[in-house]
């Protein structure tokens, strides 16, 4: 495999979930996480996953990342069955998980030296070229403390995409962010996603985050997990948070949610 | 440069009121030997190579003893952290004898081994194994698991997980585990050469209670010095860098 084909972005991938259902034992007795979920993102889709805490979208990212397997149904990944983690879904974390014993390219580095067919130096063009992509080629040597909350997340998202994926699965990775800094990735994650041609499953609790992301958003109902309803987002990119087109849209997830917690707070 | 000044100040006063203190007479020279005069004693005891041998020796025991619980410990450690069966059964035993002040040993070392070189590397040994061994079990133990789930992701697995994330991510605990030992192991080894005489090696213990014996506390206050002097140079060459390194990559540590 040589250096141009490595850093050639990979086709994106097709996820689909049929028939999924989790199921968790606590101490307190057996929780539905997923109750009977089918979904299917095309290759290239940007989907966002929306929902109150608890409604599962988390769990769902975990089975498609293969770091946990459904009680019962199946998840393909190109229509293969999801066995274990790959490099073709790569994951990011709400918590950037960046490894503090390494410096700021010795994490992108991480999951490279893990990919075989290419040399070390190779590997070293491929970690500054996705830093360069994220804005922080000057920061190869840095440590990871000494970095912002928004430039962590962004040698988490050059990390999860160093090893070319076709899939980019983030849970909520911007939530413990800022606005501004948000605002910003918002703008990036776009041109990165249409630069480099991922599927990103996305999930998020910010209605307004996920429109502006997503070409389609899926919301899910809790206890148990369930889809509840879709939306797209038919809005031409790269799409301004704070646009009225937006909030339009915004507006009709939300009260679509607002239902969905009321409703929650009812049976409870 | 100014703390290096303070140290320098602090340690000239601490000297000078002592060397008053023994010269005003209220303490005969026996109870209270001036520092001049423990130099005088140093002085002769490293040109006659009485100190330089006994230090060696010591050396050589607690090297050997030290590099022996460590290298038994990390692994015992990890595999401790990794099984909980040996977590309920190895981990609470080395909890208990973690308790036990390692000079403990020293009845048992001598019937066991006699009064040997062998029965001098286990009671250093049983200083340093167990709290390398706890240390370790806890450094992985408190690892957060979203590393691991990052590094699975990544294609990370098995031996590889062990290597290149629990292991370093559980350094800063194993490098205080290591120091623990360290001075544990140096705290029992002394105590052991002060109560056996081996005749095979006389260390720094055995010259400091042969200084007793002859009441030439000068004797004494010097071997003192000099295991104050090694305790020292070996936090800072041994421990103090990992430990600045440490700092500085984590970002742990703002008073340094």
């Amino acid at each position: 495999m040589s250096l141009q084909t490595e850093l050639q972005a990979a086709d994106p991938g097709r996820i689909e979930a049929a028939g999924v259902s989790k199921a968790f034992t606590t101490g307190r007795g057996t929780v539905l996480a997923l109750d009977n979920v089918s979904l299917k993102v095309a290759e290239g889709e940007f989907l966002c996953l929306v929902g109150p805490s608890g409604c599962g979208k988390s769990t769902l990212l975990n089975l498609i990342a293969g770091l946990d397997f459904p009680s019962s149904g199946r998840i393909l990944a190109a229509g293969q069955p999801v066995t274990g983690p790959g490099r073709d879904r790569m994951v990011m974390f709400q918590e950037h998980a960046l490894f503090p014993w390494l410096d700021v390219i010795g994490n992108v580095l991480f999951g490279l030296k893990l990919k075989p067919g290419l040399t070390p130096a190779e590997r070293r063009e491929v970690a500054a070229y996705y830093l360069s992509l994220v804005g922080l080629e000057k920061f190869h040597h840095a440590n990871i403390h000494e970095l912002s909350g928004g430039m962590k997340q962004r040698v988490a998202l050059a990390r999860a995409l160093a090893p070319n994926p076709r899939v980019l699965l983030m849970d909520e990775p911007f939530a413990a962010l800022d606005a501004l800094t948000r605002e910003q990735l918002y703008g990036d994650i776009q041109k990165i996603w249409q630069a480099r041609r991922k599927t990103i499953v996305f999930v998020t609790h910010n209605v307004r985050e996920a429109v502006c992301l997503g070409d389609r958003v899926v919301l899910f109902s809790p206890n148990p997990g369930r889809i509840r309803a879709e939306f797209q987002i038919p809005l031409p990119r790269p799409r301004d948070i704070n646009s009225v087109e937006l909030a339009r849209h915004a507006t009709e997830i939300t009260a679509e949610l607002k239902g969905i917690q009321s409703a929650g707070e009812v049976s409870e | 440069m100014i703390r290096t000044i303070s140290s320098l100040v602090f340690f000239l006063i601490l000297l000078g009121s002592w060397e008053l203190a023994s010269r005003s007479g209220a303490w005969s020279p026996m109870v209270l030997p001036p520092p001049s005069q423990v130099a005088e004693y140093l002085w002769q005891g490293l040109s006659d190579g009485s100190l330089g041998e006994a230090t060696l020796v010591t050396m050589k025991r607690l090297l050997l003893g030290y590099g022996l619980g460590v290298l038994a410990g990390v692994p015992l450690g990890l595999l401790t952290a990794r099984f909980r069966v040996l977590q309920d059964t190895l981990g609470l035993l080395a909890l208990g004898i973690q308790t036990l002040p390692s000079v403990c040993w020293v009845p048992l070392a001598l019937l066991w081994f006699g009064q040997s070189e062998a029965a001098m590397l286990f009671v250093v040994v049983m200083g340093t194994l167990w709290s390398v061994l706890i240390a370790t079990s806890d450094g992985v133990r408190a690892l957060p698991p979203i590393y691991l789930r990052a590094a699975r992701t990544m294609g990370s697995n098995g031996l590889h997980s062990w290597i290149y994330v629990i292991l370093p991510a559980s350094l800063p605990y194993l490098v205080g585990g290591m120091k623990q030992g360290w001075a544990f192991a140096w705290r029992s080894l002394m105590a052991a050469e002060i109560f056996v005489t081996i005749l095979t090696g006389f260390g720094l213990g055995q010259l400091l209670q042969y200084g007793r014996e002859l009441l030439a506390m000068d004797q004494v206050v010097g071997v003192m010095t000099v295991i104050v002097v090694i305790g020292l140079l070996a936090d800072r060459l041994l421990f103090s860098p990992w430990e600045r390194f440490f700092h500085k990559r984590w970002g742990t540590g703002s008073v340094g």
